[in-house]
């Protein structure tokens, strides 16, 4: 049996019937791990020692039928963003040094819980600022189908780890795009729940009102089956609320619409996303194969009896610039912590207080990381607080009701993740805002707070994986995940390397 | 808009962020700020008189914790990662005052 | 001639709600224990963790404005407000600027003088808002390392802000206004409100300007006023200043002040590293708060009785002094008391006398505020008791309540182990009596001769005899049937 090529719900399978073990999962990953992370970096901590331990015990629980669930004994990948008890947690950053946290992240706990063995903690854009996963302090990490292109980011690492088989699945975040776009990049299925459907308790802030957990895997049924555990809240500790914004959900058997079967669903496409920039003279410009690609997806999805259609979806141009403006005023406040007192790095031979407050954050964040800072720090600061966050949160406001719109019609929308494959390493931070420009079909969703899943719908012909982009109305990841299973079973690909 | 951004501009939001840029920083930053502000300035040309702002995607939901101790940790937990510390206390350089 | 200056005045004044735990997280408020016991990754700003409100604190704050007299905010949120200290590990505060709980109420303090068409003797200092918010750690100088300590137990403390109008024109109104809030929010059982430790702490605004003017002058903010001599003090000293500023043609500056109680003067606070643009926005990490009319109704149902109603009450209730009534009904404590005492059986009168005389006395000889009694109403009722059955004498009671008073002991106890009872024998004190006649002649020949007050004396000497446990109702007869 080559393990390596199983879903973590195969994987899963096979431990419960006897016929591998978690240790010899965990094995098996970490000697993938010993052979590819030289290239492709995905990891910024491997916990190999912990890690087979951890399975040990595991599978000892699973033989005594304490461990039952679909993913005991499964090995995961954490993205670095997420709080694990006494394990670094560093966000990629040097400003956290070697922060070791002396609590988990509710998402990591429940996983753990249900028996997925942590490996370690994924390579990412620091502090998630970034669709590259090159903001990373520690190097970024490479495409495992051609480690000369970026993985996407942020949760770049996550992504890259579950293709490169250095992992059975991974949980990122998503503010703007985060687990979408190198889901989309690396060829691997990453889904986004609705805002507050998993618990942000060990999440370390980028955008509170925007961040989100949540799962890459190989297959939209491991997406599926990860997600009923992420959205189970805090099990251990009944009626505690570690997080304000999260909303326990009534019909959380997400994996109930793994149906294949797509008969008469409305599946709307912004007219917008499919434009050809280049032709039409604006700045966003969507590559020929990628939209070759979506709309094969979407002709797949209607020769099962799916209804789609074109629209205009409002406000689409507006997405980008507004996300910005929210997502780097609430960043400039979230990381106002990182200041060299009670944890992380702190600058040397400081004397004063407001000294040593500079130094530790100027040498301990990145260019991309000030960058926001100071864009956040600015439009929120006295005189410009109206004309630029308020004027934004209105937008917000508009955008969020041309989705409820939309969603009035549609069941689904569909278009790409992104406006292109994988680009080269090297060529997206010179220019930041070409950079974000690429964020086009991913921040609306978490301005809206929606659902949207990606899943692998073609290759490009220099060999880079395209996703298809599927987005749901709140609360409605069933749909999506639906649609996306269908997609899958009738003209998807589990890409392979 | 704010496209030129002025030297004052950079030194009052690092004030404010506490970042202390180098001269070739600081003319990035005014650079990125006044592209970026300029890109934002788009929003501007929609009119969004009369619509409240959005702050939370979702409506309000009262979320409330009884009032029961249940937190406390370590005090080693709590310290165990700070960079300078005196016995059960973290230390910075002398406040004002 | 000399330009007459009018001082205005307003108040933030921040009141430690009393909850067990803190505003966002499960730590416990309880003071002292070592430093950063009381502490988790929340109240230490550790990366990831969130905040989620106490419930408890919403209907203190709630239950303050109601007593205020505020109109209650139905939809309100948190922001956040962001500067860099260390007292705040966050490095942004969790605060109220946008839809503060409360808005528009106002008290009413007694100003002991007559207003021209308004009520005489009282005036209404308008409260522009209450908001709750998080406190902040401490901070400790190092002398030795000349460096600075955290201890980040207060951190995450709830707090409500109350922010007046600038309504107030002299130190003693504004130590009325503090003593009627503080009255106020005692009553509620919200917080205990000790200035000296810091459960409430006043904020000065103060600005002058000339008497006549309608604009108001630039003001100033005075900080770390912990008691409410220093209160009035500071607001002598800002009010000096500034006229001394202006009369010598300088402007004052808008700046915040700290008052130094030691040196009793006030220095600038600001450093060109604070801007002092807090940028507020909207906390995304708490959800925003809907007020409904049953919470309301639930808060107003269990509102306790409050001090203008308990004074109200007294009056029809208990035949004692109006003014009586106004000093105990003035502290949450001593009425406290009284009800209790009372409640034991104890004369209402006789209650009364004892707070307002033996223990005003005290408080006042040991500098002490009526919060700090310290004796249970048991042990006063017992006092008392002792006292009606006449099985001590007024003079032995007096001493007893000083014991009583100090260290809050059984009054009954007492005198049966100091052998404190009245001694009623009619016979062994006749022989007393008799020997202070023998004793002193001079006064027996003052009284025949006419000296009324010459029978004091006399008595006086009977009561030393008997170690002043005697009856002196007993002790007059006899001298009185004696000396005829």
């Amino acid at each position: 049996m080559e393990l390596l090529s199983l879903s973590a719900v195969e994987l899963g399978r096979a431990i419960r019937e006897g016929r591998t073990t978690a240790v010899e999962a965990m094995q098996a990953v970490l000697n993938q791990i010993e052979e590819k992370e030289k290239i492709y970096h995905c990891y910024v901590t491997v916990d190999a020692k912990g890690a087979l331990k951890r399975a040990e015990e595991v599978q000892k629980r699973i033989e005594a039928g304490d461990l039952t669930g679909p993913l005991a004994g499964v090995p995961m990948a954490v993205k670095d963003n997420l709080c694990t008890e006494g394990l670094p947690t560093t966000c990629a950053s040097r400003i956290l040094g070697d922060f070791v946290p002396p609590y988990s992240a509710e998402a990591v706990k429940n996983l753990e819980r249900a028996g997925a063995v942590l490996i370690g903690k994924t390579n990412m854009d620091e502090f998630a600022m970034g669709s590259t996963t090159e903001t990373s302090a520690y190097g970024p990490a490479c495409n495992p189908h051609n480690p000369e292109h970026v993985p996407g980011g942020s949760s770049g690492g996550s992504a890259a780890a579950v293709a490169a088989g250095e992992c059975f699945f991974a949980l990122g975040s998503d503010t703007g795009g985060s687990i979408r776009q190198p889901a989309s990049h690396c060829g691997v299925v990453g889904l986004k729940p609705t805002y507050g459907t998993v618990s942000r308790f060990g999440l370390v802030a980028y955008g509170s009102s925007l961040d989100q957990i949540g799962a890459l895997g190989r297959t939209v049924e491991d997406c599926a089956v990860i997600l009923e555990i992420l959205a189970s809240g805090n099990e251990e500790e009944k009626g505690v609320i570690r997080d304000s914004t999260f909303m326990a959900r009534e019909e959380a058997d997400f994996t109930a619409a793994l149906i294949e079967d797509v008969k008469g669903m409305r599946i709307g496409i912004p007219k917008a996303w499919l434009a050809d920039g280049a032709a039409e003279g604006t700045e966003e410009s969507l590559d020929s194969e990628v939209r070759g690609a979506v709309l094969n997806a979407a002709e797949a999805l209607r020769r099962k009896g799916a209804v789609i259609e074109e629209f205009d979806l409002d406000l689409a141009e507006y997405a980008v610039p507004t996300y910005y403006t929210i997502v780097c005023a609430e960043a400039s406040s979230n990381l106002e912590r990182f200041d060299g007192v009670k944890y992380g790095y702190r600058a040397e031979n400081v004397e004063e207080l407001h000294q040593m407050y500079k130094k530790t954050r100027s040498a301990g964040f990145g260019p991309e990381v000030k960058r926001r800072i100071m864009l956040g720090s600015f439009v929120l600061s006295s005189g410009y607080y109206d004309a630029f966050y308020l004027k934004a949160l209105r937008v917000k406001a508009m955008i969020k009701k041309a989705f409820d719109e939309a969603f009035a019609k549609y069941d689904c929308i569909l278009g790409p993740v992104a406006p292109t494959t994988a680009p080269k390493l090297g060529e997206s931070l010179s220019d930041p805002l070409k950079m974000y420009l690429g964020d086009i079909y991913t921040v609306s969703v978490n301005l809206a707070g929606l659902p949207a899943v990606s899943i692998p719908c073609g290759m490009d012909k220099k060999g880079l994986p395209i996703g298809l982009q599927l987005i749901g109305d709140c609360f409605q990841e069933k749909k999506i995940l639906r649609a996306a299973y269908t997609y899958e079973r009738c003209g998807g690909m589990m890409v392979k390397l | 808009m704010a496209d030129k951004i002025s030297d004052e501009t950079i030194e009052y939001v690092s004030i404010l962020a506490k970042l202390e840029l180098t001269e070739k920083e600081k003319e990035q930053a005014k650079k990125d700020m006044g592209t970026m502000l300029a890109y934002i300035g788009k929003l501007n040309e929609l009119d969004t008189t009369g619509v409240e702002p959005m702050s939370h995607v979702f409506p309000a939901k009262n979320v409330f914790r009884e009032d029961e101790v249940t937190g406390t940790q370590a005090v080693e937990e709590m310290l165990g990662n700070a960079p300078c510390r005196k016995e059960d206390m973290f230390v910075v350089p002398k406040t004002i005052g | 001639m000399a330009k007459i200056y009018e001082t205005v005045i307003g108040l933030e004044v921040h009141v430690e709600l009393a909850t067990r735990t803190k505003i966002f997280c499960g730590c416990s408020t309880a003071f002292g224990g070592r430093p950063n016991s009381h502490t988790c990754p929340v109240c230490v700003g550790m990366p990831g963790t969130l905040p989620v409100l106490n419930r408890k604190v919403l209907e203190y704050a709630v239950a303050v404005g109601l007593a205020t007299n505020c109109s209650i905010t139905r939809y309100c949120k948190f922001d956040r407000k962001n500067y860099f200290y260390p007292d705040n590990p966050q490095n942004y505060q969790i605060s109220q600027l946008y839809l503060p709980i409360c808005r528009d109420g106002y008290v009413e303090i007694d100003t002991g003088e007559d207003f021209e068409g308004g009520m005489s003797g009282k005036k209404r200092i308008g409260i522009h808002e209450i908001h709750m918010e998080e406190d902040a750690g401490k901070l400790i100088h190092d002398q030795q390392g000349d460096c600075t300590l955290i201890d980040y137990n207060r951190s995450g403390v709830p707090l409500i802000e109350i922010v007046s109008q600038p309504d107030m024109r002299s130190a003693e109104e504004v130590i009325a206004c503090l003593e009627k809030l503080r009255l106020i929010i005692q009553y509620l059982g919200a917080s205990d409100c000790k200035l000296q430790e810091g459960s409430m702490r006043a904020d000065v605004n103060l600005s002058v300007r000339e008497v006549g003017t309608d604009s108001f002058g630039t003001r100033t903010e005075m900080k770390n006023l912990n008691s409410f001599r220093s209160v009035a003090r500071a607001i002598e000293g800002e009010r000096e200043r500034q006229i001394a500023l202006l009369e010598a043609g300088g402007t004052v500056v808008q700046e915040t002040r700290r008052w130094d109680e030691a040196k009793e003067i006030s220095y600038p606070m600001r450093s060109k590293e604070d801007a002092q643009d807090y940028r507020y926005f909207p906390d995304p990490d708490l959800t925003p708060i809907s007020i409904e009319e049953e919470f309301l109704e639930e808060i107003r149902s269990r509102q306790p009785e409050l001090p203008t109603e308990k004074m109200q009450r007294y009056k029809s209730e208990f035949d004692i002094p109006d003014y009586d009534i106004e000093i105990i009904t003035g502290s949450k404590h001593m009425a406290d008391l009284f009800e209790a005492t009372v409640a034991l059986g104890a004369p209402p009168k006789k209650v009364s006398n004892w707070l307002m005389g033996e223990t005003l006395r005290l408080l006042k000889e040991k500098e002490l505020d009526p919060d700090d009694i310290r004796f249970s109403p048991e042990n006063l009722a017992k006092l008392i008791a002792l006292t009606e059955r006449k099985a001590i004498n007024s003079t032995v009671a007096k001493g007893v309540f000083e014991k009583l008073f100090d260290k809050n002991v059984d009054p009954e106890q007492y005198v049966e182990e100091h052998g404190l009872k009245m001694v009623d024998d009619r016979e062994a004190l006749r022989r007393a009596v008799e020997k202070v006649i023998a004793a002193n002649p001079q006064s027996v020949e003052d009284y025949r001769g006419g000296k009324e007050r010459a029978v004091g004396y006399l008595v006086g000497q009977t009561m030393k005899a008997m170690k002043g446990k005697a009856d002196p109702v007993i002790v007059n007869g006899l001298l009185k049937e004696l000396l005829h």
